[in-house]
């Protein structure tokens, strides 16, 4: 990853704003994808890239649950946890994750592919149960259809996020459920 | 039945997304209309429709907008919240997704208004997909000249920025997400000042729900009287309604306001799954007391009727559940939710919330105690009133309701008062509790 170009967006998101503080938040999503997640080297690239205090961007990385503080899987799965998933069914899903990657949630698989944890309200209710992988959403999802999914990106490990840095969707969705939603 | 679709109307259509499939239907008229209108009779307009914000609290947007001072010498933001994270709530993630040039338009005609040449969208973080629709729409509409400078040749300036969240539920409330977009955390500040006083950066700022954005191409083209003609004398309008749980058929639903509650879920949402019977129905996000069943009776669709049943009609997130529903585990995880999210500068919700989920756990698991339900009611009434924001409200009259509505299911799960007081010390630890998880 070449620094130099993260360093020029982050400087055009900053003319966005009227003060350019407001691209601390941007700023972060484009160290995790450099660094993986904020990690101390983050935070000083952070830092240096908004001219801000380390402990201001520690505090605003800290607040926020999209920001990772340890590594997660290539594959990142968030579980709706909340009423309408619960009530629909979820348990079943954690269970699967469980059993499927071998770890307890939180935790990256041997081979840093999987990683899962359960998560708040992810405004997916009406399409209850749903996983969210990366930055898309699979929904309306029983145990069978989660294992298929995850077959599917194992075999073809397609780019399931959205890049802050080039402001592109992964170019893998091809054949992905993006929005069930109505 | 069919229901008039103001909102909704286009989101079929395969290319309503994009702004040709956007202008092919009369996207983009209005706003040169309106364009050319003074600024304060689009507000006196929109004061007359009766659009109240969507988002939950159901203020006056007209009047919202009539707060910001005139001529402060100050630049004037215009926010959307579309930070749509209340739990059974997802109708701004179809307009996002659908129909993002709508909210484009609705933006740049409150923008005008308001006199605002800079605006933002505050997106959730979690929502990728509707982002990159209404970042793309953005993008669109700066290449068409839409936004940036002199649109429409009306020597307007207005520019726009999508900004993503973070993942933090707070940031829907409107001084928490101004502090977020300001690259600090996001939690509330006090108010008075309110933002349209001193909100993004010191300087007059205006949030609206996107809901509420949206329905002002509508309003501003057929007038407000056509706007009035629609729901109720005091809730006018149609409403969305995002429907989960178990019914037959969820989803986000356009509604006049004033719609029968029963109505609309046997036959609007197709009724409960599986033939079984409605047990409870949380009418407006899971901050709202939920109503039981016999509740419902005679309740229609909007803010004064939802208001005298005891509960309020929110975000419209529409939470229904059946009869075999363990109100004690939802009561639970309604508990952990909000726990989870308080942002944690108020000590009564930061440390209450998390009473109350340890409570609710234990009970759930067949741990209660004497006194356990009076303890509850007890902490939840020293958070309503006493924080920043209203999330403590949003935390504690939803817990009181369960308790109020469901008292035997709750009682079921409590040990008899003979428990020796040492029991109970031994069972406060949260970590043994949650051990037994």
């Amino acid at each position: 990853m070449e620094h130099a170009n993260a360093l020029a967006r982050v400087d055009e998101l900053k003319k966005k704003y009227p003060n350019p503080r407001s691209a601390v938040m941007p700023a972060l999503y484009i160290a995790q994808e450099i660094f993986g997640h904020i990690s101390d080297e983050a935070v000083t690239w952070v830092s240096d890239a908004m001219q801000m205090p380390a402990v201001q961007v520690r505090e605003v990385a800290s607040f926020y649950t999209m920001y990772y503080k340890k590594p997660v899987g290539k594959y990142h799965f968030q579980i709706c946890r909340t009423v309408s998933c619960t009530i629909c069914g979820m348990c079943k899903l954690t269970e699967l994750l469980h059993k499927k990657f071998g770890v307890k949630p939180g935790e990256v698989s041997a081979d840093g592919m999987w990683s899962y944890e359960e998560v708040e309200c992810l405004g997916s209710c009406g399409t209850a149960p749903m996983v969210q992988i990366n930055d898309i959403y699979f929904e309306k999802l029983d145990p069978r259809k989660l294992e298929e999914i995850i077959t599917k990106i194992a075999q073809e490990k397609p780019e399931l996020r959205y890049s802050t840095l080039t402001d592109q969707i992964g170019a893998g969705l091809a054949g992905y459920a993006k929005s069930e939603v109505i | 039945m069919t229901h008039k679709q103001i909102l909704l109307q286009n989101i079929h259509q395969p290319n309503q997304h994009t702004i040709s499939g956007y202008e092919s239907r009369g996207g983009y008229q209005t706003i040169k209309k309106v364009l050319r209108m003074d600024p304060a009779a689009v507000i006196e307009e929109v004061k007359a429709s009766g659009l109240r914000g969507r988002g939950g609290a159901g203020f006056s947007t007209g009047t919202k907008w009539g707060f910001v001072p005139k001529n402060s010498g100050k630049p004037v933001y215009l926010l959307n919240n579309a930070d749509e994270s209340e739990p059974g709530t997802f109708k701004d993630r179809v307009l996002l997704e659908r129909d993002p040039h709508l909210c484009i338009e609705g933006m740049i005609m409150a923008g005008w208004a308001l006199q605002s040449n800079w605006s933002a969208v505050y997106i959730r973080g979690e929502y990728g997909y509707p982002f990159t629709r209404i970042n793309e729409a953005v993008k669109e509409a700066y290449a068409k000249g839409y936004l940036g400078e002199n649109i429409f040749g009306s020597g307007f300036t207005h520019h726009m920025v999508v900004h993503r969240g973070a993942g933090a539920y707070i940031c829907g409330e409107e001084t928490a997400l101004i502090n977020s977009l300001e690259g600090v955390k996001g939690q509330p500040r006090l108010k008075p000042p309110f933002p349209a006083v001193v909100g993004l950066y010191g300087c007059p700022t205006i949030v609206n729900n996107t809901e509420t954005l949206a329905a002002l191409p509508f309003i501003l083209e057929h007038g407000a009287k056509s706007y009035t003609a629609l729901g109720t004398e005091k809730s006018p309008g149609t409403k969305l309604f995002s429907v989960s749980g178990h019914v037959n058929k969820p989803g986000v639903y356009e509604i006049e306001l004033g719609y029968p509650m029963e109505k609309f879920i046997y036959e609007d949402c197709g009724g409960i799954r599986g033939g079984k019977k409605l047990k409870a129905v949380i009418p407006g996000g899971s901050s709202v007391p939920v109503l039981r069943a016999d509740e419902i009776k005679n309740v229609t669709m909007d803010y004064e009727s939802i208001r005298d049943a005891g509960s309020m009609l929110g975000s419209g997130g529409f939470i229904v559940m059946d009869e075999d529903t363990d109100m004690v585990q939802v009561a639970m995880n309604v508990a952990h939710f909000y726990s989870h999210e308080s942002c944690g500068q108020c000590t009564p919700c930061r440390e209450g919330g998390h009473w109350i989920e340890k409570i609710f756990t234990r009970i759930h698991h067949g741990n209660g105690l004497a006194g356990d339900l009076e303890l509850v009611n007890n902490v939840c009434g020293q958070i309503a009133g006493h924080t920043i924001c209203p999330f403590g409200e949003a935390l504690a009259i939803p817990a009181m309701s369960f308790i109020k509505k469901f008292p035997e299911e709750f009682k079921g799960l409590i040990k008899d008062s003979l428990v020796g007081i040492n029991k109970k010390r031994e069972l406060m630890h949260y970590e043994e509790i949650m051990g037994a998880h």
